[in-house]
């Protein structure tokens, strides 16, 4: 994956929540510039998924608007996911049907079967590209994830608790994809509860107070709340 | 003993019922397995009960058309698998109880109906009769087979990654719904082409039966779709023959066959079956 070209930032403006009919987001504005690296804090139900998905184009907006998005332009990793691991499919099959531009009828190039088998490397499950979805353990099966999300490519990554669930190597390797992608200049946005993570790697924090407001700014500004 | 096996299709009938159910036997248990990946097994006796007051509409509208019979059977099962997806959206989880509402009221509202028109043999529509096979019903199955096959394999990758992921589909901009209902529409189809030799009670037997079988033979989605090919078509053959034999109705002989191999398959197969599970723990 190369270095991603100059794309304009992620506006947020005047952005309102609404989950189950209570407002849980209101007035949110503020940008994410292109190559930013946000940690996303707050509370249990504080809106911290929501927002993602609303940014993801999953999520109706309740009030103001989003630009810069778009289904073309973002990649998003939930959280846990609630995927059946007893599906007949292979790790490679897996990642290569993420492929941009793959289409739906065409057979995949050897050039998109090359950047799958490169990214189940980089994510360090180099040689299992034949194995099926069931004989991954937990660690392995996120790692995996990690490659579909390599495979999409796409300029704006957004992660919802990636290294929940998963060991401290698995974590450790996964945090330097993640660092990997951030050099890239993608812009990144992840949802996490570790806050010496977030305070030691990640330079911007967008903290939801869970009364509908937000803290933004640069980590280091914010600290004193996450505390709290 | 060959004699015994080849003796019934000496039959006309029995030949056109064993062309029409092979041609089943091929196009439906793949989307049985699809069926079973997207864990909607429930809703294949939804729409086997939904296609029931869509025929005896078509009874009472045109008699004993076959015609008449498939496509008020069609549009029911549509109707109820429109039905079906919308309150699961409108209402949000509790998915199962409300299909299983569904398809109790369409049964017994389909039963009453064609109990009321006393043209039609109410045992013979739900679990199917041989000697009403006509060239009609042969035609109508050789055809759904025709149809299914090729869009199966058009919808395929949207298929596979929408049944594994539909938030990948849907946050990649893809259009799951639409793969989702030609999806529905195969389904209905085929279970609509089974009713006359099998029995709209049993015609999901071929559906299902065989593709619950093969996930204990196969650990890829190719796999599993050959073999419950193989296990149909098997099962449509001895099925046939017994019926013929023991005079009892197709459809249970079908099916029963059919659940005879999942019991083995479930018992004896490579791939999750109790004897692996016992062979690991030993």
């Amino acid at each position: 994956m190369g270095a991603v070209t100059l794309t304009p930032p992620l506006l947020l403006d005047r952005v309102r929540l609404q989950q189950g009919g209570r407002t849980i987001l209101e007035d949110l504005s503020g940008s994410f510039q292109p190559g930013s690296l946000t940690a996303l804090v707050g509370a249990n139900g504080t809106g911290k998924t929501t927002l993602l998905r609303a940014i993801a184009g999953l999520h109706k907006l309740a009030g103001g608007r989003i630009e810069g998005g778009g289904p073309q332009r973002i990649a998003l990793l939930p959280q846990g996911s609630q995927l059946d691991r007893g599906f007949p499919i292979s790790c490679l099959d897996l990642v290569t049907l993420a492929a941009p531009r793959l289409g739906w009828f065409r057979g995949a190039t050897p050039a998109q079967r090359q950047l799958a088998l490169e990214a189940l490397d980089r994510v360090g499950l180099a040689g299992l590209e034949g194995r099926s979805l069931q004989a991954l353990s937990a660690g392995q099966f996120q790692r995996l994830l990690f490659a579909r999300t390599m495979m999409q490519d796409a300029p704006v990554v957004l992660l919802d608790e990636p290294f929940t669930a998963v060991d401290t190597a698995t974590a450790a390797h996964l945090l330097s994809v993640l660092q990997d992608w951030h050099a890239q200049g993608r812009t990144l946005i992840v949802v996490l509860h570790d806050m010496k993570l977030v305070q030691r790697h990640f330079p911007r924090t967008l903290l939801l107070t869970g009364d509908g407001h937000a803290v933004w700014g640069a980590t280091a500004a914010v600290a004193p709340r996450l505390a709290a | 003993m060959l004699d015994l096996l080849v003796s019934p299709f000496a039959m006309g009938f029995m030949r056109r019922a064993l062309a029409g159910c092979l041609a089943l036997s091929v196009a439906a248990p793949p989307l049985g397995v699809f069926l079973v990946l997207r864990r909607m097994s429930l809703m294949s006796d939804v729409l086997q009960h939904g296609v029931v007051p869509g025929i005896a509409v078509g009874v009472a509208v045109a008699g004993l058309s076959l015609w008449a019979m498939g496509l008020g059977g069609l549009a029911a099962g549509l109707a109820i698998a429109l039905i079906a997806g919308w309150l699961a959206r409108r209402t949000g989880g509790r998915e199962d109880s409300q299909l299983a509402g569904m398809y109790l009221l369409a049964l017994a509202a389909g039963v009453a109906m064609i109990s009321m028109q006393r043209s039609i043999d109410l045992t013979h529509l739900l679990f199917g009769n041989v000697l009403a096979v006509d060239d009609t019903a042969l035609f109508g199955m050789a055809g759904v087979a025709t149809v299914t096959l090729p869009v199966l394999a058009l919808i395929w990758r949207p298929l596979v990654l929408e049944s594994f992921d539909p938030g990948f589909m849907a946050a990649t901009g893809g259009r799951g719904g639409l793969w989702h209902l030609i999806f529905l529409v195969l389904v209905v189809l085929c279970v609509v082409a089974g009713f006359v030799a099998l029995g709209t009670l049993m015609s999901v037997g071929l559906m299902m039966l065989p593709a619950i079988a093969a996930r204990h033979w196969s650990a890829s989605l190719a796999g599993q779709v050959r073999v419950s090919v193989l296990l149909a078509v098997l099962a449509s053959f001895c099925g046939l023959t017994i019926s013929y034999h023991l005079d009892i109705p197709t459809g249970p002989a079908i099916v029963m066959t059919a659940g005879g191999l999942w019991v083995l398959s479930m018992l004896t197969g490579p791939y999750a079956s109790l004897w692996r599970r016992a062979a690991a723990r030993a």
